[in-house]
């Protein structure tokens, strides 16, 4: 590790291999301060916003909640909590189409807002460097913050990790076109950030700070170099623009000249990595004590005719936003979440924002156009120039193709980072991502299907080994009864044969067949008695 | 005389070695993967007889006994293409005769109708099925391998065997709209002109 210090140190700024310049396309929408939204009609939280499973669900229908109040409960590595983003009324909770490329239904809790945004108790900690690390963190898991940045990989986890930290790395890179979120959040808040990144350099015992931002955005630069002067601790550091910089282990590569070695993370190097938006996020949980109830959207594209970004709360439908940015349809519109190379076209705009949600964008045909048919590959070799991960993007797609999941592992398939410049590049619109996400796809649910077969099959092996052993003591018993009645015949011979009449042990077993006998009288004499009645009943109807 | 010295040296080597070999056999014995468990390990685990075995694990015997690859409808295409691998024999299509390849279903039992016989759990062969005598039963739909050997004992005809539902998690993405360009759907990353 000692290169990466001495790398670090020299303020040096590496290379990684591959890569596109797509036009960036970030105003007219950076051009535009924050604003923040009318209430929606209701707000869609849907109980599962992130890697992981899904909280458990703490109102009902008919609740009244305060603005920050928790919804659902979750423990640190198993999810994040939710909280209501306004007051109001917990007016249902029921499946809704979500913010996936699937838009299938998943459980969702419905608020109806009141309007008067009324907030709950909060419990802020202003002085931070007098609570322990636990505390905090802790505290940051409660406020259900997650990556804000893409994946969504709750914070608190990743700060948990008893690694020593050599370098936070704080991700205002933003690369990918049209998004301009954190570039607008860094202009406006470039104060509460870096309280943010304090805490967060606090938390993770980091020693230096490194703040990366793109050079296609010198006033969000600015902005941060005003902030962060007189803290030594923070420094800024400036890469050119090239899509995809702002990946985790591009700007790892970027930084420090090293990467990050195959099946390790960041941490396994003494490095972590928080987007400036957590960062943000962070400062509000820890000194103004608001857990996440919202984040920076960009609404984008040339259908949007008040392009711009701004606050929307976690749960706003998508309609909502499309009619703040002045959406107007035109023939065959597209609406995407995410950015142009790694988003993914909504089939619904039902769909609510989600903690993950950077950008609406809703391009016209001429801006965007659409992908022409798939051609043959002419083994040109473009897409392996551009893999930023090095990988060879032809030979995966061929198979992907032929579904060869064994040599698509060994091609590293899980190293994509799904960036889509290979798909970009390629001359014969082959849509290469799509291959490796059915691919990924496909792979997972082998892994999973044959987790559910072993479990089959242990049931199976379970049940045959009860009903053998059932069988064993069955075939037990029985031996032990046939065995109890030649002893008792035995037993009875002998009896008979020295004295004819032993009327003690007889007699119970004659009063007991005697009583069964009186037994059945009785019931015969019953069932006779009804039939009689039954006929007299019958005679007299007919 | 030196014959005899000679016969007697390459004895007693010969029975050092024949020890050495012999404890290293003991000592160094490799616990082999029987064939049968590899071959029930690709097997698809639904035990639902339609081979013509009692489950997988008989069939997975009989196939190591040189029985066919191709009867089982559950594994489908997949299970035939890695038994012919193993067994390094030729992939053949699936044998009809014992069904053809289906969807991913489950058993569901209508509960309302359901008198508590309990004739499906005893035919269950996972013991998927919860429930007692006169009392409802029901279906752990997590544990059910779609086998539908519960739906005929039923005399009630209270069990329906539905496809899976898709989840977001094991939803697939469909390559069709993309090459067919039918759709406007699923094209990101969009190509951007200048």
């Amino acid at each position: 590790m000692r290169d990466i210090k001495s790398f670090v140190e020299a303020g040096l700024i590496g290379q990684f291999p591959g890569g596109i310049h797509p036009p960036e396309r970030k105003s007219p929408a950076n051009q535009q301060p924050l604003r923040r939204l009318p209430l929606p009609a209701e707000l869609v939280l849907p109980l599962r916003q992130h890697i992981g499973p899904s909280g458990q669900c703490l109102v009902k229908v008919g609740d009244n909640v305060l603005k920050g109040q928790q919804l659902t409960e979750a423990k640190l590595s198993q999810g994040l909590p939710l909280h209501a983003p306004t007051s109001g009324t917990v007016s249902a909770i029921e499946e809704r189409p979500t913010a996936h490329a699937s838009g299938l239904p998943e459980m969702a809790i419905v608020i109806t807002p009141d309007g008067d945004d009324r907030w709950g108790p909060k419990q802020p900690l202003p002085d931070f460097r007098q609570q322990d690390r636990a505390t905090l963190i802790e505290h940051i898991q409660a406020a259900g913050i997650a990556g804000l940045g893409g994946a969504g990989f709750p914070t608190a986890q990743k700060l948990a990790s008893q690694k020593p930290i050599q370098y936070l790395i704080i991700n205002g890179v933003e690369c990918e076109p049209y998004i301009c979120a954190d570039d607008r959040l860094m202009r406006e808040q470039a104060d509460e950030i870096v309280s943010g990144i304090q805490i967060l350099q606090y938390i993770s015992n980091a020693e230096q700070v490194l703040l990366a931002i793109e050079d296609n955005k010198p006033e969000a630069i600015e902005c941060m170099r005003n902030a962060i002067t007189g803290i030594d601790d923070i420094s800024l550091r400036v890469v050119p623009t090239k899509y995809p910089s702002g990946g985790e282990k591009q700007l790892i590569e970027l930084l420090t000249g090293a990467q990050v070695p195959h099946n390790q993370l960041p941490l396994d190097v003494g490095l972590l990595m928080q987007n400036t938006g957590t960062a943000y996020a962070v400062k509000r949980a820890i000194i103004d004590g608001e857990p996440l109830l919202e984040r920076v959207v960009t609404l984008t594209g040339e259908c949007m005719h008040t392009p711009g970004n701004v606050w929307a709360l976690l749960g706003t439908p998508i309609d909502h936003l499309l009619q703040q940015g002045n959406f107007q349809a035109e023939e065959e519109t597209r609406v995407i979440m995410g950015g142009p190379m790694m988003g993914f076209t909504l089939p619904v705009t039902a769909v609510p924002v989600i903690k993950t949600t950077n950008c609406i964008l809703t391009p016209t045909l001429e801006e965007l156009p659409p992908a022409q048919a798939e051609m043959a590959c002419i083994r040109c070799g473009a897409c392996a120039e551009v893999c930023p991960a090095t990988l060879q993007p032809q030979q995966l797609q061929w198979l992907a193709k032929a579904k060869d999941y064994d040599a698509l592992e060994q091609h590293n398939l899980f190293d994509c980072i799904e960036c889509g410049a290979c798909a970009y590049v390629c001359p014969s619109e082959i849509p290469l991502v799509h291959y490796y996400r059915k691919a990924k796809a496909e792979i997972r649910n082998i892994a999973r299907e044959k987790a559910k077969a072993e479990l089959a099959r242990q049931r199976f092996e379970r049940r045959q080994q009860r009903l053998e052993r059932e069988k064993q003591e069955r075939l037990e018993r029985h031996r032990k009864a046939a065995e109890a009645r030649k002893k008792m015949q035995q037993e009875k011979a002998q009896q008979s044969a020295p004295a004819a009449d032993q009327p003690a042990a007889t007699k119970p077993a004659q009063d007991k067949s005697s009583a069964v006998a009186a037994a059945i009288a009785r019931a015969k004499a019953k069932k006779a008695a009804q039939q009689a009645a039954q006929q007299e009943s019958s005679d007299k109807d007919t | 005389m030196s014959i005899v010295v000679g016969l007697i040296a390459i004895g007693v080597l010969a029975l050092i070695f024949g020890i050495i070999l012999g404890f290293a056999a003991v000592k160094f014995k490799v616990e082999s993967d029987p064939i049968v468990d590899q071959i029930d390990e690709i097997l698809p685990q639904t035990q639902c007889g339609q081979c013509g075995y009692p489950g997988c694990r008989p069939y997975a015997e009989a196939i190591a006994n040189g029985d066919d690859i191709n009867k089982c409808p559950p594994g489908g295409e997949a299970t035939i293409k890695q038994l012919a691998d193993l067994m390094g024999v030729e992939a053949k299509p699936l044998d009809a005769a014992h069904g053809t390849e289906d969807v991913k279903k489950v058993a569901v039992i209508r509960e309302d109708e359901c008198i508590g016989c309990t004739k499906c759990i005893q035919a269950c062969p996972v013991d998927a099925i919860l429930g007692a005598a006169k009392q409802m039963h029901t279906v752990i739909e997590h544990e059910c391998t779609g086998c539908d050997l519960c739906v005929e004992p039923c005399p009630v005809d209270c069990i329906d065997m539905v496809p899976v539902k898709a989840k977001p998690e094991t939803w697939q993405w469909d390559l069709k709209s993309v090459k067919a360009n039918v759709s406007m759907a699923d094209n990101i990353p969009v190509k951007m002109v200048e």
